[in-house]
């Protein structure tokens, strides 16, 4: 484009060319915590406080990852929280898929006695904050014996009616016609939900498990309570105990910021569209 | 595998033509998840009520005290009536400052992006990024650029802004609201973003050049169709935004701790101080229900209000 043009343009358009100014502006601020986390993690402990303010590391190093990755099981063990994270979440987010898909091909597909009541009772505990049940499910936990277990970081959430109410939501939208002709077929219920209904509910699947995952690999309070033992920390509740051990060590705070924020930075970059969809379904049922 | 076996018997169930066992076979579809349902949802609620009315440390026996737990939240000579209020108002505090700023930053950066801006996309993307954090590391990156004598908000403070002074962001007031609601803002305003992004796209584009062939300007435009179209999604998002702000927990426990002197100590972080470090659990899950009771009191005052406002 030459320059010509170019101005013409922008005096045509300068309250669209202010507009985008002050958006890029924005965008900057909201980039910089982040690329500040990484210049940071890659500075000697010695340079991280050195004005003015370099945000290029004169000498980039490794030190900071390599000096908490060592660290051994009794002081900051973040690969072993991140191996909690990731354990607990994955065969979370699998059983709530597998819970909630069945209950709300019920739901959503067959008569039986009591299923309107149920359902509504269902949707009732929407409303409920999950801050009132923290307690007594510490309780129950509790007797399960399953504190410092990853039972409790597994199991109760999949009473969580979220994921019934989306899918059930989707499956309505299916068309009978294929299940119909399945069951025609001599098909059972459960074949037809296999190998029918599932295939055919990937998108809400897809957001639901990103959901899911997301969810429990940041929470934070609950498997703070359930969890005594370092050891059984996830991640985030690691974290804190982890700014407790190196509190003005902000090289490391920041190599461990980094680790933390990578995977889910990643993830995130790659399934993008998938994560705007999702929130726009999910949102759409206000 | 495990998937496999379970399936193999609820098809042998399903394929018994006796009408029991027909009539048997939806409530194996939601018994797996009708079993966690009232294990950790429908009894915890129940259960929960049943603990507000006793004392109880978690190791002796329940004692059943009535209504003690609630009476003590408004009596200022206990602890609970003295600290429960204190953090009642920090909490309420929290969500009158952060929930508009949620709202309206979201929706001002969703109306920009709307226009066919160059760059849309990734704008979207970097709002978007920090929600993917967790709490704990928003946390410690802000602790960080917040340090008063080593972070990057002081140092360029005074570099670009001539601003001398240090500024104990995390120490004091009224610094240490600010923290929290700034921190919270550059965490979240991502989600809500693409709310109002979609909840735009849902508008009828007729419904602007019908309005543009009237004549209508820009403030018109916007104020007669954008934000009628907008209204289900704004109703939404600030509910949800509302009861967020109200289990404020991790930001002021990485950051400040309660500080200074009590004067950030949410509601959440003190019912969990009661049950689990001081072990009352009686006390707790009254402060729980009270804490409860006040959101759902909230949030359909704000449908209430909303839903009105929607009719024109």
């Amino acid at each position: 484009m030459s320059n010509r043009k170019w101005l013409d343009h922008l005096q045509r358009d300068w309250p669209r060319w202010l507009l985008f100014l002050f958006i890029l502006l924005l965008a900057i601020l909201w980039a910089a915590p982040l690329l500040y986390m990484l210049s940071t993690s890659l500075k000697p402990e010695s340079q991280t406080i050195s004005w003015p303010v370099r945000w290029i590391p004169a000498e980039p190093t490794l030190e900071n990852y390599r000096a908490i990755m060592a660290a051994t099981s009794d002081q900051s063990p973040l690969l072993r929280w991140m191996w909690n994270s990731f354990l607990t979440a994955s065969l979370h987010t699998a059983l709530v898929l597998l819970v909630s898909s069945l209950a709300a091909y019920a739901y959503a597909r067959m008569q039986f006695r009591g299923r309107d009541a149920l359902f509504a009772i269902l949707m009732g505990t929407l409303m409920v904050p999950p801050v009132m049940n923290f307690v007594p499910n510490y309780i129950i936990v509790d007797r399960l014996g399953w504190l410092d277990t990853y039972a409790a970081l597994i199991f109760p959430g999949l009473g969580g009616v979220f994921g019934v109410f989306l899918l059930r939501q989707f499956f309505l939208g299916i068309p009978r016609d294929l299940e119909d002709a399945a069951r025609i077929d001599g098909a059972g219920p459960l074949r037809i939900y296999w190998t029918i209904v599932l295939p055919l509910a990937k998108p809400a699947l897809v957001t639901l498990a990103i959901f899911t995952f997301m969810g429990h690999w940041n929470d934070f309070l609950w498997p703070l309570i359930v969890m005594n033992d370092p050891e059984m920390l996830t991640l985030p509740p690691g974290l804190a105990l982890f700014q407790g051990k190196y509190i003005t060590f902000y090289g490391k705070l920041m190599a461990g910021a980094m680790i933390s924020a990578l995977p889910v930075l990643i993830v995130f970059l790659f399934a993008q569209r998938f994560f705007i969809k999702g929130i726009s379904l999910t949102g759409m049922k206000g | 595998m495990n998937l496999l076996r379970h399936g193999g018997t609820g098809q042998a169930a399903a394929r018994q033509q006796k009408p029991w066992g027909q009539r048997i076979v939806p409530y194996l579809f939601i018994a797996p998840h009708l079993v966690f349902f009232v294990t950790f949802v429908a009894t915890p609620v129940l259960y929960g009520f049943w603990l507000s009315l006793n004392q109880w440390d978690f190791l002796g026996e329940p004692k059943f005290v009535g209504l003690q737990n609630y009476l003590n939240l408004f009596d200022k000579s206990t602890v609970q009536g003295l600290y429960f209020w204190n953090a009642m108002g920090n909490t309420l505090e929290f969500v009158l400052y952060s929930v508009p700023l949620l709202v309206t930053i979201p929706l001002g950066l969703a109306l920009a992006l709307d226009t066919r801006l160059p760059g849309r996309v990734i704008f979207r993307t970097v709002f978007y990024a920090p929600m993917v954090l967790s709490v704990a590391t928003v946390a410690i990156i802000w602790r960080w650029l917040l340090d008063t004598n080593a972070g990057l908000v002081n140092y360029y403070l005074k570099s670009i802004l001539g601003i001398g002074e240090k500024i104990p962001w995390l120490a004091d007031l009224p610094w240490a609201w600010i923290s929290l609601v700034l921190m919270t803002v550059w965490w979240t305003i991502g989600g809500n973003l693409i709310l109002f992004l979609a909840g735009l796209q849902d508008i009828p584009q007729t419904l602007y050049e019908a309005a543009r062939i009237d004549g209508a300007n820009s403030w018109q435009t916007f104020r007669y169709i954008t934000l009628p179209g907008l209204k289900p999604t704004l109703l939404f998002v600030t509910v949800m935004t509302t009861i967020a702000s109200f289990n404020l927990f991790g930001q002021p426990y990485m950051t400040t701790g309660g500080g200074p002197n009590r004067a950030t100590q949410t509601a959440v972080m003190l019912i969990r101080d009661e049950a689990f470090k001081a072990y009352r659990m009686g006390s707790a899950s009254a402060m729980a229900w009270v804490l409860g009771l006040l959101m759902m009191v909230v949030s359909i005052f704000q449908f209430r209000a909303m839903r009105q406002h929607i009719e024109y």
